[in-house]
């Protein structure tokens, strides 16, 4: 059954069995290969996509729980996004295998709130394991974060 | 091929000696190197195998070690540039073939990433290679303009000389540089003159891929007309297929073939979903008559009673370190045993790899942390030339260890599968996280037996020391030297406490057991550095002496200068302990590196150890890059203190309980401790920072307990999961 759903403001028509998670759809139908698998049970966040904005773990969302709703993917936040310029400034990542799924907990944290305190922090981004262990940096990058996109929407 | 370039392709000699290594060992009297290079291909440039310069100038290193979080590829990039002057703003890393005459890690004799060697094995070699690239450039320069090579500067990728104020980039001055015959011991720099190494400029290269979802890794690997296989396992050790009926699994959508292979029966399809619904719908009967049925808890009590002296009759004990006679102890004698857990890695990316069979041609493409073993293991499979494998090496979702093994366990059921559909169709095998954390190769349960005598001041007379534990290098295909499995007591062996106690009588036993094990992130230290940071600080106790102090006596003792160093540079930095928390101490070397950790730990009735903030020194030879030598020490401390406060996988009848991160718990962000380095200023060559931070957190842990009141720690994990 053709299932539509719009995924990076793209219009998109998928055909898969209606069970099938959304992660699968988007890595091996649509090639959007940034979301990794990582445990399957919504557990590590690896998986972390926005849908209608809401961070969400893709692994265990089939994907015709989300027809005709809108899906953001690491991709869709088009490499300029204040998270990723903080990611960047900081040498965030080591490995990376978890980084998009942190940077799309991140951005939907600041999306949420413009200055978020060490327990907001906390409390968004415990859901997103990071085996090389970079969180000290990934702190520090969403606080620099929430400082350019404040200075961004100053230029504005 | 340029026409600079030159291809290293196998003699006839190579082929005769390697036509008789694909049937197994390795010859007498030939390095691993030589041999496992046979049948490979490579094309060099004119700056040799690690460098290479585009027209436009680009300087491209590459690298023979793989990257998955160590930083590696930027500090080994910086080795060159430095040496090259290089514009550090346009040189980027290629990761190597695989081609163990080429690109043989030093310290291995094989290619392959591991031990923290990367950097330190590259050193020599990367500074020379920068260094004849930039003296064939110079050269160029000289007899273009007709001046003296020695009035010529170079900067930034640009050679110019002042006297007549010209200059010309490297692109531009490509074509002659490449001409010029390469210098046999080119000049090094004079460390001290260093423009690049040891600046924040040394930051990663792959940070911008890593933060747009763009970074290749295995999982990403697509191609036309690609299979994806998952692999129905057996559920304990050493089991067999003893039959299994596909029919189900077939009648799955988008389901290609079923297949049974030496690990199991494999599933492949025309997606991940699908070889996932096809391997649930698999029924499998396993015979499990040779299968390991011991549970953990039954092995960690052998293991108890052989450092006890209980153990079987036919138990082998082999001294690591034996000075003075034992049978002289006397004096007040302090006694403690410690247990530690089977752990996994469980790095993000679970084991996986891409490989494509033709016949006996085998290409493959994951993050293959030992290309040389992996090309072995293939060949064998498919009766082909180690060498001939090609790999293509991509980044790896962390491995900490478990991408290496003598076995090469996941990428060789990966080539089964290949070879079983075959035509170089590509198959991509894809584990689950279940998969990867039931498929063993664990950090092995350790248990240490410890009596020691000390004398009337409460310092060690007599160390008696036993440890029980299984072989890391059991079924290595290189060869060892002597009887000593040194991998699974370094750290003690070597440690400045026994070398500052009179009389030693320390020996290591290493049963069978049937669950495969492997190096896990600072492998023989993670048990080592706890025992015998958190028995020092039980003797200093015990002896009434302030722990730190009572360290600094026997490393004056000991010569361990860069102990104390490492030590005494972390207690200026971290200053006194903050009001509320208990402050633990420990200090351990591993792969050359020396690392002190002081933490800031809080602790209360009924609630787990909160560590808030850790003030970490390293003596690591010449700092390369501080940027990463400071994320490898926040990621290993973290790593460390992931396992120390929950990491345990137990086996229940030789099932694995733990199937994923719900029941095996990692760290997680409002967990982790803030992470302060500081780099003890040297000018020796560098030594390993990759995993020398991990296992220093847990000792230092258990010592802030000893501080607070609490009692010492005897097994690992702190905080039993689930309880």
């Amino acid at each position: 059954m053709a299932i539509t759903l719009e995924i990076n403001g793209k219009s998109v028509s998928i055909k898969a069995a209606d069970d099938t998670p959304l992660l699968w759809v988007l890595r091996d139908e649509l090639g959007l290969t940034g979301t990794k698998y990582g445990c399957g049970i919504a557990q590590c966040g690896a998986c972390t996509v926005h849908i209608d904005g809401q961070p969400t773990r893709s692994c265990q969302t089939p994907v015709s729980a989300v027809a005709g709703m809108k899906v953001t993917t690491i991709e869709g936040l088009g490499g300029h996004h204040p998270v990723q310029q903080a990611w960047v400034a900081a040498d965030v990542p080591q490995c990376g295998y978890c980084q998009s799924g942190q940077i799309m907990s991140a951005a939907a944290l600041l999306a949420e709130k413009k200055h978020p305190t060490d327990a907001d922090i906390d409390a968004a981004m415990s859901g997103n394991i990071c085996r090389c262990g970079t969180y000290q940096r990934i702190r520090a990058a969403i606080k620099d974060a929430a400082g350019i996109a404040t200075a961004l929407s100053a230029k504005a | 091929m340029t026409a600079h370039s030159k291809t290293f392709e196998p003699s006839r000699r190579d082929l005769v000696v390697g036509a008789s290594l694909v049937g197994g060992a390795l010859l007498v009297g030939c390095s691993p190197a030589d041999l496992l290079s046979i049948g490979g291909k490579v094309d060099v440039g004119a700056f040799g195998p690690f460098v290479r310069i585009a027209a436009d100038g680009a300087v491209t290193v590459i690298s023979k070690h793989i990257e998955f979080g160590q930083g590696n590829h930027a500090g080994l990039a910086a080795i060159v540039a430095e040496e090259l002057d290089a514009d550090w703003t346009r040189v980027s890393v290629e990761q190597a073939p695989a081609n163990a005459k080429l690109y043989s890690n030093a310290a291995m004799g094989a290619q392959g990433t591991g031990g923290s060697t990367a950097i330190a094995n590259s050193w020599d070699q990367l500074r020379k290679a920068g260094a004849g690239a930039r003296a064939m450039f110079v050269q160029a320069a000289a007899g273009k303009w007709k001046v003296p090579a020695g009035e010529l500067t170079v900067r930034d990728s640009v050679v110019s000389h002042a006297k007549s104020g010209r200059s010309v980039g490297f692109g531009e001055l490509l074509a002659d540089a490449a001409r010029v015959k390469p210098p046999e011991s080119p000049v090094l720099k004079d460390p001290k003159t260093f423009t690049l190494i040891g600046t924040d400029r040394v930051r990663r290269k792959d940070s911008l891929v890593k933060s747009t979802g763009t970074a290749r890794y295995t999982q990403d690997v697509q191609e036309p007309d690609m299979l994806v296989a998952m692999v129905a396992h057996a559920p304990r050790f050493g089991a067999t297929v003893k039959s299994f009926d596909a029919t189900a699994a077939r009648a799955v959508p988008g389901v290609f073939d079923v297949y049974e292979i030496p690990t199991g029966v494999a599933v492949t399809a025309s997606n991940t979903w699908a070889a996932r619904q096809g391997r649930e719908a698999l029924k499998v009967e396993w015979d499990e008559s040779k299968a390991e049925k011991r549970g953990s808890d039954q092995i960690m009590a052998e293991f108890r009673a052989a450092g006890a002296g209980k153990g079987p009759k036919d138990l082998k004990w082999v001294p690591f370190d034996s000075h003075g006679d034992a049978s002289k102890a006397d004096g007040e004698v302090f006694e403690a045993t410690y247990d530690f857990p089977y752990l996994a890695h469980a790095a993000m990316e679970p084991m996986n790899a891409v490989a494509r069979v033709k016949g006996a041609s085998v290409s493959m493409t994951f993050g293959s942390q030992a290309p040389t073993i992996d090309q072995l293991n293939a060949a064998k499979i498919v009766g082909t030339l180690p060498g001939a494998v090609k790999i293509e090496t991509l980044f790896a979702g962390g491995s900490f260890g478990r991408r290496a093994n003598f076995q090469s366990d996941y990428a060789a059921e990966c080539v089964h599968i290949a070879k079983k559909v075959g035509g170089g169709r590509p198959v991509k095998l894809v584990w689950t996280r279940e998969d990867d954390m039931r498929a063993g190769y664990f950090r092995p349960i350790v248990h240490h037996n410890l009596r020691i005598s000390l004398d009337k001041d409460g310092y060690p007379a007599v160390w008696r020391h036993r440890v029980v534990t299984q072989s890391l290098m059991k079924g290595s295909p290189i060869p060892q030297k002597g009887d000593l499995d040194a991998t699974a007591v370094e750290g003690a062996l070597g440690s400045p406490y026994l070398k500052a106690t009179p009389i030693v009588d320390a020996q290591l036993a290493l049963p069978e057991v049937g669950v495969p094990v492997l190096w896990w992130r600072s492998v023989g230290a993670t048990h080592t550095a706890f025992v015998m940071e958190h028995t020092i600080d039980q003797l200093a106790r015990k002896a009434g002496k302030d722990p730190v102090e009572y360290r600094k006596v026997l490393y004056e003792r000991a010569g361990a200068k860069r102990h104390l160093a490492a030590l005494n540079l972390a207690l200026e930095k971290a200053g006194p302990a903050p009001a509320g928390l208990s402050r633990g101490v420990a200090v351990h070397e591993s792969f050359g590196t020396v690392v002190a950790e002081i933490a800031d730990v809080e602790i209360a009735d009924g609630a787990e150890p909160r560590v808030r903030r850790v003030v970490t020194a390293v003596e690591c030879g010449i700092a390369i890059s501080p940027n990463q030598i400071a994320a490898q020490m926040e990621g290993g401390i973290c790593y460390g203190l992931s396992a120390a406060l929950y990491g345990e996988v137990t086996l229940k009848d030789g099932v694995v309980e733990q199937t994923n991160f719900d029941g095996y718990r990692v760290l997680r962000m409002n967990e982790a401790p803030t992470v302060e380095t500081y780099i003890v200023p040297s000018g020796a060559a560098p030594s390993g920072i990759g995993e020398p931070g991990t296992p220093v957190i847990a000792p230092a842990v258990a010592n802030a307990l000893l501080a607070a009141g609490k009692p010492p720690t005897y097994r690992l994990p702190f905080v039993k999961t689930g309880s």
